[in-house]
């Protein structure tokens, strides 16, 4: 009941037409941005950080989890029509939707992702809602040496568990813990990796991380492999309105991808790829259809994934709210936001500032309302983005990264730094590496860092306080087995083929 | 690329040399950020955990996860047949990364628009496009409305050149 006296609270915040306006705002940026390929919420959020010093809190997280969200409605979008998804989250949807659009049926592709979005998006963000007090109260007992405990397993989920390669994941972690240390050293006052540089003792801000690393990076990888394949925008086919046998087919694949979605999505742990992927594989089991699956393309192997992409997009907020733990690049981003203006997520600050947490949890079932409708009878205005011929987009692209960066600075060093980001990020890109793992580590690291200072100060220097407090041990443990699990199957598994056939690389 | 590299016997599978080097640059850089981390002031006051535990912790983890890169690397590699499969185009992204540096060379004298214009431009023929007289008025147009767009709603100062200036100065912003 409580819940719901908060979440009608925060309607009355979210739904003032000031608040309701960035809302829209952020709706309309996130479809564009999603629909445009190469951009994606993190880089989006991130260049707009500097509108934090110029709006109360409720207003600036409004737009960003408009953007949040209408990214993923906007992302659909393309992975249908044009086959090239931009995030890994939503390669499962081209599957099956891109076949879908190829065989004529791209409206009802569309409208059951649009509408899986919807229904997912919904329900897991009242699953936010209600899951968010629970989890703080358990948070709440949760002392600095736990804390820290609970970081290093979420770095260990995120860079090395959940990716294609744990030594790739854990180079691109390291590189954002490095990172994330340049600059003077809050508790001793230090400089720490400046090379003398003054302009580097604020620290590598996380604009240029972020911004560098996606869109001069995604930029200069386009550029490097430009005639690798081009690929058409297939056309607007087929009505919108889906049948009611498509809404039949419908309906058990969303609800079952947003089960999937929003749990795993709430962990410490995050990804959006496991669900999708799981998603997928239990609707090619239980389709009826299965013979559109691989070949025309089956509605439920596009409803299912979306919605579990949605929803676990919305279990990301659980970590993230209430033990300020990001699992995934934008969710990185959104908590710097939160430091920019002076808070800090985590158990304390639904008490402290329930205006914003419930505002934003309300405008994010707002979001979800306003996308619908900007998606679907709107939907023929974004696939015009899509024709945006790429020498203009990626140069405006670039345009607008520099616009971010040097504002803030005014200083060429920045830009030199940001485009050194995006240099790497091509590397990465190319080589395979993860780069939310860089984004996570460069603003987490810093925060596990200094909790590990207090617990070890707490305990007076003794270091074994990390392993002898019973949570803390737990964490410690379920990173360590987490870690191991897959390594010790793959080594069986070897066993059990007879020799390592092929190793690739990264086993 | 990985038909330039040697055999090993290690299943007949050969070197992978542009992730050995990768893994290389890996481990230059973590030993980079030890001798950086060693030139961090510590302060005696702070014996317990100063300022440089933490760095040193990072650059061993980079330097470990180098070694292992290299010895993937040695062992056939990990690149995606499909990143293998399209070779470098050197000249869009020469044209793209010249952009870039005109960039920062010229947006101190130019100011940020005339400067975002000539990036605009270079990027553009790097993308393929082959009539700059066209790309670079958008590209300026774009630029301006990034600027005063920025400057207006976020309230953050961009750099001013000449031409901004001026502009300012007629429409009195």
């Amino acid at each position: 009941m409580d819940t719901l006296t908060l979440l009608a609270h925060g309607f009355t915040v979210a739904l003032s037409p000031y608040n309701l306006m960035w809302c829209v705002l952020g709706c309309t940026l996130g479809t564009m941005i999603g629909v445009l390929p190469g951009l994606g919420p993190a880089l989006t959020i991130a260049l707009l950080l500097p509108i934090t010093f110029q709006v109360p809190a409720e207003a600036s997280f409004i737009l960003f989890a408009g953007i949040y969200y209408g990214a993923m409605y906007g992302g659909s979008t393309t992975s249908i029509l044009l086959n090239t998804p931009g995030e890994s989250a939503t390669v499962v949807t081209a599957l099956e939707g891109n076949r879908m659009a190829r065989s004529g049926r791209a409206g009802a592709a569309l409208a059951v992702s649009a509408i899986g979005s919807f229904v997912a998006g919904t329900i897991g963000t009242l699953g936010v809602a209600f899951l968010a007090p629970f989890v703080v109260q358990v948070a709440l007992k949760v002392d600095a040496a736990a804390y820290f405990s609970l970081m290093v397993l979420c770095f260990v989920m995120v860079s090395a568990v959940l990716g294609s390669s744990a030594t790739r994941g854990l180079t691109s972690l390291a590189l954002g813990l490095l990172i994330g240390m340049v600059g003077i050293d809050l508790q001793t006052g230090q400089p720490r990796f400046t090379i003398g540089q003054t302009a580097l003792l604020d620290g590598v801000d996380v604009l240029i991380i972020a911004v560098g690393l996606f869109a001069v990076g995604e930029t200069l990888y386009m550029a490097a492999r430009r005639y690798a394949g081009r690929d058409e925008v297939l056309p607007l086919s087929g009505s919108l309105y889906m049948t009611r046998a498509e809404w039949k087919r419908s309906w058990k694949p969303w609800l079952r991808g947003t089960a999937i979605g929003f749990p795993i999505g709430a962990m410490p742990a995050g990804g959006a790829e496991i669900p999708t992927f799981l998603s997928y594989a239990v609707e090619r089991k239980l389709s009826a259809h299965k013979e559109e699956f691989g070949t025309v393309g089956a509605i439920e192997g596009v409803a299912g994934p979306e919605a579990a992409n949605n929803a676990s997009a919305a279990g990301v907020m659980v970590p993230l709210l209430t033990l300020g733990l990001p699992t995934s690049a934008t969710a990185a981003i959104l908590l710097s936001a939160f430091q920019s203006y002076g808070l800090n997520p985590g158990p304390l600050l639904m008490q402290t500032e329930p205006d914003l947490v419930w505002g934003l949890i309300a405008s994010l079932l707002i979001a979800n309302v306003v996308l619908v409708i900007l998606n679907l009878p709107l939907i023929g205005l974004w696939v015009k983005m899509l024709k945006i011929p790429a020498p203009l987009l990626y140069a405006g692209i670039l345009v607008f990264a520099t616009v971010g960066t040097y504002g803030i600075s005014r200083s060429p060093l920045d830009l030199v730094l940001l485009y050194g980001m995006g240099v790497i990020g091509l590397l990465m890109r190319r080589f395979d590496f993860p780069t939310a793992p860089v984004i996570i580590g460069a603003i987490l690291g810093p925060i596990a860092e200094s909790q590990f200072r207090r617990a070890m100060t707490i305990s007076n220097g003794d270091w074994t306080v990390f392993f002898t407090h019973a949570v803390s041990l737990t964490f410690l443990i379920v990173a360590l087995v987490a870690f191991c699990a897959p390594k010790i199957a793959s080594i069986i598994r070897h066993r059990r083929t007879r020799g390592p056939a092929h190793v690739s690389g990264d086993s | 690329m990985a038909t330039q590299g040697v055999q090993t016997g290690a299943g007949g599978r050969s070197v992978a040399v542009p992730e050995t080097v990768l893994g290389v640059g890996v481990a230059l850089a973590a030993a980079g950020a030890a001798w950086q981390a060693s030139q961090i002031p510590v302060s005696p006051l702070y014996s317990k955990i100063g300022p440089t535990l933490f760095p040193y912790i990072g650059a061993s983890l980079l330097f470990i996860l180098g070694l292992l890169l290299i010895w993937q690397g040695i062992r056939g590699g990990w690149q995606p047949q499909d990143e293998k499969d399209v070779p470098m185009d050197w000249r869009a992204l020469g044209a793209v990364c010249a952009g870039l540096a005109a960039n920062v060379a010229l947006i101190g004298p130019l100011g940020f628009t005339l400067a975002s214009a000539v990036m605009f431009t270079l990027i553009a023929w790097g993308f393929g496009s082959r009539r700059p007289w066209f790309d670079a008025p958008i590209g300026f147009v774009l630029a301006l409305t990034a600027y005063f767009g920025f400057a207006g709603a976020l309230g953050v100062n961009i750099g001013m050149g000449p031409f901004e200036r001026m502009l300012s100065a007629v429409i009195g912003l």
